[in-house]
């Protein structure tokens, strides 16, 4: 088939909702799309250890102890999913993570944000897994195999990480006086970052109608977003805290709720490099793969002995 | 499950002597626990963040029931017991509360606790406290997969590069003198092996050096001298990094006296 054939193929197996699978020829643009995005969640999931890890060894009983440090091992195999997932696409796992340290590939903004009390623990898990999944559960049906697979399973483990964030708010929001007010403070400072995980509004979305296109995309940012904010207003009064936007109320006429304007100044602000950790993120990153250098050189190493000696290699546990 | 009495939840020691034992072994799983989770998003590869939180996991859901289980002889809770308690009241062994070092420490530190705890499981699996044998139990079949990953490190790190080969070594060095604290048998240990609880903890040593100098040969490693022997930590007595580790663990805790979490 020469690619004129190929191409015609490709978007009949789009047209008809198939799956495009590594092997499959595809435009080089589907291709790179998607190596950006893929490589994009990955590096997501890997930095958004931090934050939380941030707490582990703080935590205030060893039942939330154990959650976390469950929560943050899943986010660790969420990334190397993901990277697998990637890989398929013939990018290594070595090439994404120097273009990460390098500042060519990103990373979700709302990670740029500090972990200053407990609840945010807490408010992680709520409103950032819980807008993850908002945006994730749609790509369990994207047109690229290997990635609506990973999505799949990655659901499913971010559906409890988020009931067991909005458990834990809801511990801290019915506590001690103090307990209840760091779970609204911390509220306070997440609600506007986890509608900004959406991204920036759909009428200054340029890549969006080419991923729709592809059957990579579902659905816009505006409806993500609204999908979003949907689910939270009645969680929050469950929870008995307060969405810190006086904007918020519902509209009959639309069957939704109406929010507030977001800031996309600070978006675009943490885009660049400028909010609170961008700097720390990176160089926490940076550091543990330098400082790990020589123990992945060791591996290599072993394993190339071995394989000399036509040993067989003990497997990377 | 080996008899009714150990699938009765709140279930509580015979007397203060078991109780005591299983807060030791509590209080190692949990400190171990604690240094592990530390390298949370700095380790050398994402299979080892993965990897070593798992462990940490493990060894915090056995400090969970081991606490739980020996508290409940006092009315204290595993939480009463981590957070509320001082530096001279945690039993651990000092390898334990050890700082992490490079990977190559943290690895080394791994097998040699790793291997003992392994050996001390095995044993306690017939233990005449139907609790801890069931306990052990459950924890024999993760603490087997600690020592197949903290093995396969040792033999990669140390037969690896010149300059692993070379760190490894320091870190056995500097590791292995902790290590005799693991097999000095007291009066608690001595009267657990009287009843039949728990083995003398000298008893366990052949298999345990067997076992590890068996990794570390073949990882081209050199077995430091038994000179010094550092212990203390079944008396309270810790390690100066010990207190800045429990400040940390305990202080959030402590600031919300009596809250719910
Ligand atoms: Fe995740
Ligand atoms: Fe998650």
């Amino acid at each position: 088939m020469d690619t004129d054939q190929q191409q015609v193929a490709f978007d009949a197996l789009i047209a008809s909702d198939g799956r495009v699978e590594p092997r499959d020829w595809m435009p080089e643009g589907y291709r790179k799309t998607l190596i950006r995005q893929i490589a994009q969640h990955a590096h997501s999931e890997i930095i958004g250890m931090q934050p939380e890890g941030n707490w582990i060894t703080r935590a205030p009983s060893l039942r939330r102890k154990a959650i976390l440090l469950a929560k943050v091992q899943d986010e660790a195999g969420h990334g190397l999913y993901l990277y697998s997932a990637a890989e398929t696409l013939g990018m290594s796992r070595e090439e994404m993570l120097d273009l990460l340290h390098a500042g060519r590939q990103r990373y979700s903004s709302i990670f740029n944000y500090p972990t200053p009390t407990w609840a945010d623990v807490a408010a992680i898990g709520w409103l950032v897994d819980g807008a993850a999944i908002t945006n994730q559960v749609p790509l369990t049906r994207c047109s690229y195999g290997p990635y609506a697979r990973a999505m799949i399973r990655i659901c499913k483990e971010e559906s409890f990480h988020q009931r067991q964030g909005f458990e834990s708010q809801l511990q801290l929001s019915n506590g001690t006086p103090e307990q209840h007010a760091m779970a609204q403070d911390a509220i306070d400072r997440w609600w506007w970052p986890s509608l900004m995980m959406f991204g920036p509004p759909d009428d200054d979305s340029p890549n969006s109608a080419q991923s729709t296109a592809w059957g990579i995309k579902r659905f816009s940012n505006d409806e993500l977003r609204q999908r979003f904010v949907d689910i939270c207003v009645p969680q929050a009064q469950t929870l008995g805290l307060t969405l810190p936007d006086p904007d918020l109320c519902w509209n009959a006429e639309r069957g939704h709720y109406d929010y507030g304007v977001i800031d996309w100044t600070e978006f675009q602000q943490v885009l660049k490099g400028n909010g609170p950790c961008n700097r720390q993120r990176i160089a926490t990153r940076r550091q543990a793969h330098s400082d790990g250098a020589w123990v992945r050189e060791a591996a290599a190493a072993y394993a190339a002995k071995k394989q000399a000696a036509g040993a067989t290699v003990p497997v990377a546990a | 499950m080996t008899s009714p009495v150990s699938e009765q939840p709140g279930a509580a020691p015979a007397n203060a002597d078991v109780a005591a034992y299983a807060i030791r072994l509590g209080d190692d799983a949990l400190i171990l626990s604690h240094r592990l989770s530390e390298w949370t998003a700095h380790a050398p590869q994402i299979e080892e963040d993965l990897a070593l939180a798992n462990i940490a996991l493990d060894l915090l859901g056995q400090a969970r029931t081991l606490l739980a289980y020996g508290g409940a002889f006092s009315g204290r809770s595993e939480d009463d017991l981590a957070y509320l308690r001082e530096e001279r009241q945690f039993t651990n062994l000092q390898l334990t509360e050890i700082e992490n070092g490079d990977f190559a420490v943290t690895m080394i530190r791994q097998l040699l606790f790793s291997c003992y705890q392994h050996e001390l499981y095995r044993d306690l699996e017939s233990s005449t406290d139907a609790q801890l044998a069931a306990i052990a139990a459950k924890a024999v079949k993760e603490v087997s997969y600690h020592v197949e990953h903290a093995s396969t490190w040792v033999l990669r790190l140390g037969d690896g590069t010149e300059l692993s080969h070379d760190r490894t070594q320091a870190a056995l060095d500097a590791v292995w003198p902790y290590s005799h604290e693991l097999f000095v048998d007291d009066e608690l240990v001595r009267r657990m092996a009287d009843s039949g609880v728990g083995p003398l903890p000298s008893v366990l040593r052949p298999a345990w050096l067997g076992a590890v100098q068996d990794v570390l040969t073949e990882a081209t490693l050199v077995l430091p001298d038994d000179d010094w022997q550092p212990s203390g930590g079944r008396n309270g007595l810790h390690t100066e990094g010990f207190g800045y580790l429990l400040a940390e663990m305990q202080h959030l805790h402590r600031s919300h006296p009596g809250a719910q979490w």
